[in-house]
């Protein structure tokens, strides 16, 4: 789960990682009242997940009252590459001395967080690492032993931060990385690490992202919502507790398990096809499950035809079967579909579909032979009914078993 | 022979009392399993058809010599289960669990790591070799015993490219799934060394699939230390950036960890990659030779 960097921030201050003051506004009465409150210079900070806001005008410093008003007015609403601006965070500007970098990852392939710290703040980091590797400081951190004093002290001197400032930033590092345990995070990213011309060291933005495993233990952090970045079909999944990724294609796929439904998304690729969505409807889908699914898939208006891919274990065909004549009754589909059932109770799922002779449902014995025919069907739909008739007189002939 | 679990497996279920933990016991042992114990603070004393209950992995351990652990309890606990099971000197832990936090892993996996106890999983369908014993969810009667090894990030994937190695009339020596989160207890690099020594395994087929850099890494390995023939695959070609697919762990963050990166590596270091499942035991057919219906 990603944050927004006023979410972000606010985690930080829980666990004495400095940050400027700022409040929170989602109107522009909100965030004149705010920017008052505040004092005079203050930012104004368009709250949206994407990198680039300062360039596509969503950070705005106002000198005074007027300046606000006419800042706030400005960003909300506006869109920074696809996503609206909602929420704003008015902050106390900042006089910067210097701009750091710094962040702590959860480094999956060390099995350890990776705490980097660089004096080549503000800009992009990855290019800093691509041209300049030399510049980032770096070190894992045994997670039964945590963050100790030397590991702030190495960093710091290692990065060559400016002298005075060694001891301070070691202490910003142990206490972000006090952020990044008890909170359970993935990332924690602060750039820029600013020193003011007071020599105060604080985090000027933050990017943090969770790990969604953990959230039962953190209902504060359960709590946060994002309204920029939530798609209608992604939000529309999760309340019904299916794993579903929207796509920029028009053919809908449902699969049982992660993998198989990648595998799927793939071979329909190949095959000249563009996926809609990625749904693992998950082991042992039951029919309510499937019926949700197809709700979820065909809510995308993109969609021309849907392809179900199952290979039961715990997952059994003939609930799946069941689950979609179900959907059929309660949804009105007129896509094609096209349904391939292979493993635990296939013949019985298949069986069922046959019985049920739901309208312009085609059943497909193979992975491949299902991706081919899902593509041919979404790219010509006014062809399908003949198709149809060929693909029955086909399968007719085409049921001898297979194990 | 095959790797991990066999006929010498004697199986501790932690969640044996649980709805899922009875139910994947029950089959494990009915396909021949030697499930000796279950696990469920509060009610040691008890039994699950015939299987006596412990209150401890300890207990079981003393009573009936377990030396696998299933750790089938919720997530919230199985980061605890796991580190009991490895107290109670248990050699091997196959943790089916899905949602296991990502730091409860790093310690866990930091701990085990120290000693001597296998982990495999979490987030995983668990280890079957055919014929022997299954601890697990993988459901067992689509595999026959075999020649071809399979070692996977995926479970219902790993069913679909056993079938397509079926169709062709391969088995399996044994069948690993290691588990789709960031911090699996044992990844490519540790279980395909085991499949090298395997008398029984003659190819190995590893399932791979977006997110981190275990495929990579595994690549260099494969050139530097197995002789046995490799076929890959890898899930996830057209994942888009930044979006978790399904598991904890497939996530192609930035340039990092996509499907083609993986997939290159691996052909770059002599392993032929399958870009279907099918094609993979195409490829398992080209190489071990045909076997005639």
């Amino acid at each position: 789960m990603d944050l927004l960097e006023y979410q972000g921030k606010q985690l930080f201050a829980r666990h004495d990682v400095p940050v400027p003051t700022g409040i929170h506004a989602t109107s522009v009465e909100e965030a004149t009242q705010g920017a008052a409150d505040i004092g005079y210079p203050c930012v104004i900070k368009a709250q949206v997940q994407i990198g680039g806001r300062g360039k596509a005008g969503g950070i705005k410093v106002a000198k005074d009252a007027t300046e606000a008003e006419e800042h706030a007015k400005a960003i909300l609403g506006m869109d920074i590459r696809g996503l609206t601006v909602r929420e704003l965070w008015i902050e106390e500007a900042s006089d910067i001395a210097a701009e750091y970098y710094a962040s702590i990852v959860f480094d999956r392939s060390a099995r350890a967080p990776l705490v980097m710290l660089s004096t080549k703040g503000g800009m992009d980091i990855e290019e800093v690492a691509a041209q300049d590797p030399g510049a980032i400081a770096r070190l894992h951190v045994d997670p039964l032993l945590g963050f100790q004093d030397f590991h702030g002290r190495r960093l710091a001197f290692e990065a060559g931060v400016d002298a005075d400032v060694v001891r301070p930033v070691g202490v910003l590092l142990a206490k972000l990385y006090d952020a990044f345990v008890a909170e359970e995070a993935m990332l924690v990213e602060v750039n820029p690490l600013i020193v003011t011309s007071e020599r105060e060291v604080r985090a000027l933005d933050a990017k943090v992202t969770l790990d969604g495993n953990s959230l039962f233990r953190h209902a504060d952090n359960a709590a946060l919502r994002n309204p920029s970045a939530e798609d209608e079909q992604e939000q529309m999944a999760k309340e019904r507790g299916l794993t579903y990724v929207k796509l920029d294609g028009d053919i809908g796929i449902l699969g049982n398990g992660a993998g198989l439904v990648m595998s799927t998304l793939d071979v329909v690729a190949q095959a000249g096809g563009k996926p809609a969505n990625f749904l693992d409807a998950g082991g042992g889908s039951k029919a309510d499950a499937i019926v949700s699914a197809v709700e979820v898939i065909l809510s995308d208006e993109k969609v021309k035809a849907v392809l179900f891919n199952i290979f039961g274990g715990i997952t059994r065909c003939d609930e799946v079967a069941r689950g979609l004549i179900e959907a059929f009754e309660q949804v009105k589909v007129d896509v094609p579909f096209v349904v391939r059932l292979d493993g635990t109770n296939d013949k019985e799922g298949r069986r069922l579909l046959a019985e049920a002779e739901l309208p312009n449902v085609h059943v497909e014995q193979t992975m491949l032979g299902a991706a081919a025919l899902v593509v041919a069907l979404a790219s010509d739909r006014e062809d399908h009914e003949r198709r149809d008739a060929d693909r029955r007189a086909q399968n007719a002939g085409l049921e001898a078993p297979r194990r | 022979m095959s790797i991990l679990v066999g006929p010498d497996t004697k199986l501790v279920v932690t969640g044996l009392t649980g709805r899922e933990g009875s139910f994947h016991a029950a089959n494990n042992r009915r396909y021949g399993t030697h499930v000796v114990a279950g696990v469920t603070p509060g009610k040691g004393g008890q039994d699950v058809d015939g299987v006596p209950v412990f209150d401890t992995v300890h207990a079981a351990v003393d009573a009936t010599g377990a030396n696998t652990a299933m750790v089938f309890v919720p997530p919230r606990f199985a980061a605890d289960s796991i580190l009991e099971a490895q107290d109670a000197g248990i050699e091997l832990v196959v943790a089916i669990t899905e949602g296991i936090p990502a730091h409860d892993m790093l310690r866990v996996y930091t701990h085990l790591r120290r000693g001597s106890t296998r982990l495999i999983g979490p987030n995983c369908p668990g280890v079957l070799s055919p014929g022997k014993a299954n601890v697990g969810i993988i459901p067992a009667d689509f595999f026959s015993e075999g020649n071809v090894g399979v070692v996977s990030r995926s479970g219902t994937l790993t069913y679909q490219i056993g079938n397509e190695l079926a169709q062709r009339r391969f088995g399996n020596s044994t069948i690993v799934g290691i588990g789709g989160d960031p911090i699996v207890g044992s990844s490519f690099i540790d279980v395909i060394p085991l499949f090298e020594r395997d008398e029984q395994t003659e190819l190995v087929v590893m399932c791979g699939e977006i997110g981190g850099d275990e495929e990579e890494r595994t690549a260099d390995y494969i050139a530097e230390h197995v002789s046995k023939p490799v076929v890959g695959y890898i899930a996830g070609f057209t994942a888009p950036p930044g979006k978790t697919m399904g598991h904890a762990g497939a996530i192609v963050s930035g340039s990092k960890g996509t499907a083609a990166a993986k997939a290159e590596a691996l052909e770059g270091r002599g392993v032929r990659v399958g870009r279907t499942p099918t094609e993979v035991s195409e490829l398992a057919a080209e190489i071990l030779g045909r076997i005639p219906a």
